[in-house]
């Protein structure tokens, strides 16, 4: 039947630009990409780490120093990125063992997943809240 | 001869239809530099698969569309290309399934399946998939004399490797695989399951030599668990867990 749908329908070929869109792949797939991420971003720190200790070879003072440019805000919101990175890292690889190593791995890798977001949550609370007091309360007042 | 032309018959829209927008991904190869989305206004039952609407696009609206279909009822495995972002067969989407919840206007982007070279609108050259299919030798491989009567296998040892015999050849798996996308020389996880139906039946004698295939760096080894394959496979064969089988069998079964 003719409804006012007919003159919508079979009206074609309005071209618009752009190809291409973003793979809405499996929720595995995300934790892989944050795993990526949070790698590359742990070995970063470590690479840092290695060259901010390795100053107190040079001199202590200057060891002091340096540490002391880290006594802001802003650095402390950055370790607390740190801690998140790396044990989301480190509970995702557990996770990936698993998938790798054991035989049921592959049929819970899902349950598995919001297990260790749970983990991760549950651990970075109490985390965020020693880490950033002193901060806080600096910035805000006691 | 009549002076007055014949009006081309309007498309027919079916009675209880909806409209569904339909952004689909074009590109014809002697005119275009890059693929580009066209957008089409089609009328849609809850019983109509994709593949439907994409034949009311050909058939009514434009007669260039190209895309690959055979069968349309999920055995051949022509017609897999992505909707909505992840790969699925056409014939076997459901329309009720899409539609917008509350009345809201369906929106279904389509476009062709990832990681292989892009021919025309929707088709892909499926050659490379194909070659990393044959080089696992897909065959049934014996040594020695045949037997006189049939080779025996019990139900248990049928069973072993059944999930994998399912396997329609579609690349949904393949090319939903983001080490696929970038590193095109990996088998991928079709040929994986196909070599996975073979290695583990037990009337097959060749599965040593397809694990030495599959140990090679662009083999089993370049998979990294992301489970789009298992998402995407229409036949819901659990190919990351015949993956991780296979992977199994590489590192404890070997002496």
């Amino acid at each position: 039947m003719a409804t006012s749908e007919v003159t919508t329908a079979g009206s074609g070929g309005r071209a618009r630009k752009k190809a291409g869109t973003l793979y809405r792949g499996d929720i595995g797939m995300w934790s892989w990409v944050a795993h990526r991420i949070t790698g590359v971003a742990t070995f970063l720190f470590l690479f840092v780490h290695v060259l901010d200790t390795a100053l107190v070879r040079v001199s202590p003072n200057t060891y002091d120093s340096v540490i002391d440019t880290y006594k802001t805000p802003l650095v402390n919101l950055m370790e607390l990125g740190l801690v998140a990175a790396v044990l989301y890292h480190a509970l995702n690889g557990i996770r990936v063992m698993l998938v790798d190593f054991w035989s049921k791995g592959a049929k819970y890798q899902r349950p598995m997943l919001w297990a260790i977001i749970v983990i991760w949550v549950v651990v970075l609370i109490p985390s965020a809240y020693f880490m950033l007091r002193h901060n806080v309360e600096k910035i805000f007042g006691a | 001869m009549t002076t007055t032309e014949a009006a081309p018959k309007p498309a027919p829209v079916p009675e209880g239809s909806r409209t569904v927008t339909l952004k689909i991904q074009r590109f014809n190869p002697e005119v275009d530099d890059a693929p580009h989305f066209e957008t089409y206004d089609v009328p849609a039952l809850p019983t109509d698969r994709v593949l439907n609407l994409l034949f009311y696009v050909k058939n009514y609206l434009d007669g260039s569309f190209a895309f690959r279909r055979s069968c349309a009822h999920g055995v051949c495995g022509s017609d897999a290309m992505r909707i909505n972002g992840v790969n699925r067969l056409a014939c076997k989407v459901l329309m009720k399934d899409m539609f917008a919840a509350n009345g809201k206007q369906t929106t279904l982007t389509i476009e062709p399946i990832k990681g292989l070279p892009l021919e025309k609108d929707l088709y892909v050259d499926m050659e490379p998939f194909f070659e990393a299919y044959r080089a696992i030798k897909p065959y049934l491989m014996t040594y020695g004399n045949d037997p006189t009567r049939e080779r025996i296998q019990s139900a248990a040892d049928r069973a072993r490797f059944d999930d994998t015999t399912k396997c329609i050849l579609c690349a949904c798996c393949t090319t939903s695989c983001p080490v696929y996308w970038s590193e095109g020389s990996y088998f991928g996880p079709a040929a994986i399951v196909n070599a996975h139906r073979f290695i583990f039946d037990s009337r097959d004698e060749g599965a040593e030599e397809r694990l030495d295939i599959l140990n090679d760096v662009e083999g089993v080894w370049r998979c990294r668990t992301t489970f789009n394959c298992t998402d995407a496979c229409p036949r819901g064969i659990q190919v990351t867990k015949a993956i991780q089988e296979v992977k199994r069998a590489l590192l404890f079964k070997r002496t």
